[in-house]
């Protein structure tokens, strides 16, 4: 009965080689000696984690978002807001900021989706939300306009700041593990398969009896939780946001590019992306300084695994394409 | 257990099923027949809750169910096919045939097990973890079908199963229609294959320019003058009244 196991499609081959990552993942930062090297780690966990956020509604649900920093942004406001003006403990506040985040998902998921708005569509109404947010930001004194918030420097566990930089490698750390934990959930529960059901065709998930909008919801309300949770953590790491941290394009753009150029809808996609940018970023700095030169070398990189790896560099590590032809009934 | 009384839908000003009735009784098969471009798939559709019907009431099970989404009609135990496949292209024929299975199930194991006796009520077995696109169009019609059982439905509504099939897979497929009646599933198909609907169907509907011009058993529908004229033209209906004269 080898015919009924179930084998998640998309999790990286073995077992094995995800508990090395995690090895090194764990040692890396006892081995580096600069704060530097230790930055470049967390960063590439961090987007990691927020190109996760953007795999579950785009790689997994095929919402395809072009503004996902809505929800990275409203997250890190929230944390900003809470602490700053109302001295909300952090901890709290991040708990509040992925509440605030599932809400915003579930409101623009509504909005968009009860009104029938698919693929590119959805992808510019969520690139004019952004923007929408971005100018509010600028002008609301809520959120202190252009000159942006910071968060008063007091150290403590508790209030979410630590005198170990290795404190926040490990919490991006953690964050990236619940990421993975959370698609590897979907790549083996009816919810996820309902998602992908959804991208593959909502005409036929609908007649297959899949409420399609509350899915969909569901979905982008999950997304936003998680977006919102990475905008808490930066805020909390760098104590500081304004409306172009918060809401830039460029944001939007790096979640969708580190989950599309690892693989969409897979598991480690993301992860595998995040990690091939950051070292390109860190190897096109070394050897020469000109201004810009990464973002021409990511384009380069884009064009390429568009061209010749539409499913992105996992589609490397899988034991080549399933050859199964020569039985056509 | 299927009702469909005076049911119209218009595009524009144009009627695509204008006013028609159809009843389908428990443990029948029924064919919708006519002509291309008569209206059968957009009355399937409405039916289905795809298309908001313009006028005209639909009840299933003495419920009615005008207007009500599909999935909720699903969930009442009607599911329709698709007369141009719709296989979920980046999925295997295992995890297709799941989706419809997880109507009744969470567990992906025992989605897959029902999804594994289907595939294999249906023909598929040794397809079973191949990608849905190297499917043919046979396999994707009987993809279509798999899925839709998944659902565990009381009512089926096949659009086109046999189109483009080969004698001996049509046969075949007659076959797993019929034995999916034997196991108590209600049919109401549509269909260009009269053999398959000689063979199949014990009531039959034939829907032309949107109206229903003549119903009853297959044999008697067949040679109403009205259907023939609908097929061939006025000419032809003529032409084989004298002969059955002669």
């Amino acid at each position: 009965m080898s015919q009924l196991e179930i084998k998640p499609k998309g999790v990286f081959s073995g077992y094995g080689a995800s508990i090395l990552l995690l090895l090194v993942a764990l040692v890396y930062p006892f081995v580096v000696t600069s704060n530097y090297a230790l930055d470049v780690g967390m960063l590439i966990l961090f987007t990691a984690f927020l190109g996760q956020s953007w795999n579950i509604a785009g790689g997994f649900a095929g919402l395809l978002s072009f503004g996902h920093t809505i929800f990275f942004g409203i997250g890190a406001y929230c944390s900003a807001i809470m602490v700053a003006t109302y001295g909300i403990n952090p901890w709290m506040a991040w708990m509040l900021a992925i509440a605030f985040g599932a809400a915003l998902g579930a409101i623009i998921g509504y909005l968009s989706f009860r009104f029938g708005l698919r693929g590119s569509y959805f992808a510019l109404i969520t690139l004019a939300f952004a923007e929408m947010f971005r100018v509010l930001a600028d002008s609301s004194p809520i959120t202190r306009g252009g000159l942006g918030i910071l968060i008063p420097v007091k150290q403590g566990a508790s209030q979410l700041q630590f005198a170990d930089p290795r404190a926040f490698y490990f919490l991006a750390l953690l964050l990236c593990l619940i990421g993975l934990g959370l698609a590897y959930w979907l790549k083996s529960s009816r919810f996820g398969a309902r998602l992908e059901a959804i991208r593959e065709n909502e005409d036929a998930a609908r007649a297959l009896g899949i409420h399609v909008l509350k899915e969909k919801i569901k979905c982008l309300a999950l997304s936003g939780a998680l977006a919102a949770a990475g905008g808490s953590f930066y805020v909390q790491k760098y104590l500081y946001i304004d409306p172009q941290l918060a809401f830039s394009v460029a944001r939007s753009v790096e979640m969708l590019l580190v989950a599309m150029i690892g693989g969409a809808g897979t598991v480690f996609g993301p992860l595998i992306g995040a990690a091939t940018l950051g070292v390109l970023a860190e190897v096109t700095r070394a050897l020469s300084d000109a201004q810009g030169l990464s973002l021409v070398v990511y384009g380069t990189v884009l064009i390429l695994i568009i061209g010749f790896l539409p499913n992105g560099l996992i589609s490397l590590l899988r034991r080549g394409p399933r050859k199964q032809g020569g039985r056509h009934a | 257990m299927l009702e469909v009384i005076d049911l119209s839908k218009r595009f524009g000003g144009l009627y695509a099923v204008n006013g028609a009735s159809i009843r389908v009784e428990q443990g029948q098969i029924v064919a919708l027949i006519g002509p291309n471009g008569a209206g059968k798939t957009t009355l399937f559709a409405t039916i289905a809750g795809f298309l908001k019907p313009d006028g005209g009431r639909v009840t299933f099970n003495g419920e009615d169910i005008t207007g009500v989404p599909p999935h909720e009609i699903c969930a009442k135990g009607m599911v329709r096919t698709f007369q141009i496949t719709q296989p979920f292209s980046r999925l295997t024929v295992a995890e297709n045939i799941m989706v419809g299975v997880h109507q009744h199930t969470a567990n992906r194991r025992e989605a897959r097990e029902q999804a594994w006796e289907i595939a294999q009520y249906v023909g598929m077995g040794h397809l079973f973890d191949l990608p849905s696109t190297e499917l043919t169009v046979a396999g994707r019609k009987r993809l279509e079908l798999a899925r839709a059982l998944g659902t565990r439905p009381k009512l089926l509504l096949l659009d086109e199963v046999m189109a483009g099939l080969n004698p001996s897979e049509m046969s075949e497929i007659i076959g797993i229609i019929k034995g999916i009646r034997e196991r108590g599933v209600t049919i109401l198909l549509i269909e260009h294959v009269m053999q398959a609907v000689m063979s199949l169907a014990e009531q039959v509907y034939v829907l032309s320019e949107g109206k229903l011009i003549a119903e009853g058993p297959p044999e008697q529908v067949t040679r109403d003058p009205a259907v023939v004229e609908a097929y061939l033209g006025r000419n032809a209906a003529q032409l084989l009244e004298g002969q059955g004269h002669a």
